[in-house]
């Protein structure tokens, strides 16, 4: 089983976005960029897959700030293989681009699966998985939470919100917008990694960048804050007080 | 004059139609009469329940083979082939797992535009405007669909629904497609398993995010919990963590929750997570970041940080 892993950076929401002078796109120069999530999940799947049933694992991704460091992780945790696509793209990149660099590399590829992230926090002009899946004119699905071999196939998951999930039987190759592995990503020890940075092992690949429709940002900003919340400031005590009165005032018994 | 048309995709794949298709019907009827043209629903599979979908000008209902329960590569197939007729100016449909499967492919094939996470959207001169919240929520991406066609992928509660839930359909019109390939079968729809943990039901939530950091850490807001006479409930990184059980999660792929009181640690209030708890009737967050969005929907905040909180509300009720 060969399971291609589509990987790429995102800004980290953990930390305060800026938007830059444009007023349209996030400040890339000040944002400190990390791998996404989701496609975190997609790898650990696919490693998981690997180790029940055999077979490889191929990490690949647009070039983008610290991404060597996203693919290093990869090799250190038990990726096969880690292939760059590098076409000096800058600003925001739409899915489509994106979706038309993975596709013109995939199809020298062979693979059963196509694994990725389920969404990445600003991809505006469509999920990944949907928009590759069309491209290559295969079938696929998102907020997939559960994926086995199966027959001749696969047997896919997919949460349909609420609570319920669908099964399917699909046959391959797949793509797949993975929304959860079957476990917490693993941890890889910056040793690891340090090792898979020397041992060296991207395949770096210069890529012609396409063109796309998608949409034109207009105006980046930060939502109007309508100032609901009422601060109680940031003094423990204090505001554990209040909290307890809070509960107490909507007649909750707390002793 | 069909160029001009609205079509809306309902969401039904279980129970009765979700409230985002009432909200998508609503949005369309303003778009398409600020660009002189008419609303489509497409209901796909079912038909049942599709008389209070009386909003539209039409209705579409195509059944065949693999279409029901819910299929997403033989609803991509139907749905394509009755869009190429219809060939709208604008499809609407929700962030919900049927908009993620379906939208994407949809706009990819017919080389439409498409805006996701989309919570406005207006027509100015020939252009449709949208603006989308990105970024977890952090920013908003004001965009222009230009003057072609469009999908528009909406968070489900962006657009007020209640005037759209009409009864009585003036025209509908059965299709049916067999055309879909066997590549995807049904093999089973599951519903949430009754586990005894019921969050929907309790007075008082505690519920953690990201924020709790680690799932020793999980201990200190289930004494609180405990003390409190509270459920103990999470956001969805806890869950897929493996932190908490699933059925222990708030959110788009858990459960809704209307609690008298959500006190939310650590939680920065991702778009999915708020669709979940904005209904509770008393929000209180706590979060280190003054900029997270949880504070938005939030009746009363702080920044403290949750590990120095908790042990003080707990001091102060005997935990």
């Amino acid at each position: 089983m060969k399971i291609v892993v589509a990987m790429r950076q995102i800004a980290d929401l953990v930390e305060e976005l800026e938007v830059d002078a444009s007023g349209a796109d996030i400040d890339r120069e000040f944002v400190k960029f990390v791998s996404n999530e989701w496609d975190e999940a997609a790898l650990e799947e696919a490693l998981c897959l690997k180790e029940a049933h055999g077979g490889e694992v191929v990490v690949v991704g647009v070039d983008d700030v610290d991404f060597d460091q996203t693919l290093f992780g990869a090799l250190a945790k038990g990726a096969d293989r880690a292939v760059k696509l590098s076409c000096g793209f800058e600003g925001w990149m739409p899915t489509a681009v994106r979706a038309e660099l993975l596709a013109r590399w995939l199809k020298d590829e062979s693979f059963d699966l196509v694994l990725t992230g389920v969404q990445a926090a600003d991809d505006l002009d469509g999920q990944l998985a949907g928009v590759l899946g069309a491209r290559l004119g295969l079938p696929h699905a998102a907020v997939v939470v559960g994926l086995e071999p199966d027959g001749d196939g696969f047997k896919v998951t997919q949460e349909l919100g609420g609570g319920v999930t669908l099964t399917s039987h699909a046959t391959g190759p797949l793509v797949l917008g993975i929304q959860a592995a079957r476990q917490a990503p693993r941890y890889v020890p910056i040793s690891r990694i340090r090792q898979a940075m020397s041992a060296g092992g991207i395949e770096e690949l210069e890529v012609e960048a396409p063109t796309a429709r998608a949409p034109k940002v207009t105006r980046l900003f930060a939502p109007e804050a309508k100032g609901r919340a009422e601060m109680l400031g940031d003094k423990p005590s204090e505001v554990a007080a209040r909290i307890v009165e809070l509960i107490r005032a909507k007649g909750i018994s707390v002793s | 004059m069909a160029e001009n048309d609205v079509v809306v995709i309902a969401e039904r794949v279980v129970g009765s139609h979700p409230d985002v298709t009432f909200e998508l019907l609503g949005k369309a009827k303003e778009i398409a009469s600020a660009l002189g043209g008419e609303v489509h629903c497409l209901v796909v599979g079912s038909p049942e329940g599709h008389e209070c979908l009386g909003a539209a000008d039409h209705l579409h209902l195509v059944e065949g083979e693999h279409l029901w329960p819910y299929n997403p590569h033989a609803w991509e197939s139907a749905i394509s082939a009755l869009l190429s007729q219809l060939k709208p100016r604008l499809v609407l449909a929700s962030t919900g797992t049927v908009g993620i499967d379906l939208c994407g492919a949809l706009a990819a094939q017919s080389g439409s535009m498409l805006a996701s996470y989309v919570v406005d959207l207006s027509v100015e001169g020939a252009s449709l405007m949208a603006v989308a919240q990105l970024y977890g929520g952090k920013l908003m991406a004001e965009c222009d669909l230009g003057e072609g066609p469009a999908f528009v992928t909406a968070i489900p509660g962006s657009f007020a629904g209640h005037a759209a839930r009409v009864d009585g359909v003036a025209d509908a019109t059965s299709h049916s497609h067999d055309g879909a390939d066997a590549r995807m079968r049904h093999v089973a729809l599951t519903e949430p398993e009754k586990t005894g943990v019921d969050i929907t039901s309790e007075e008082l939530l505690v519920s953690v995010g990201r924020g709790i950091g680690s799932q020793s850490n999980i201990d200190l807001a289930q004494e609180l919990a405990e003390v409190l006479g509270a459920g103990l409930s999470a956001s969805r990184p806890v869950i897929d963590q493996g932190w908490l059980p699933k059925a222990h999660q708030v959110g788009k792929s858990g459960k809704k929750v209307k609690p008298k009181i959500y006190l939310a640690l650590g939680i920065s209030g991702a778009p999915e997570h708020l669709e979940g708890m904005r209904q509770a009737e008393l929000i209180i967050a706590c979060n280190t970041d003054a900029t997270a969005p949880i504070f938005e929907v939030a009746h009363y905040g702080t920044t403290a940080d949750l590990f120095d909180l908790v042990p003080e509300i707990l001091d102060l009720i005997g935990g």
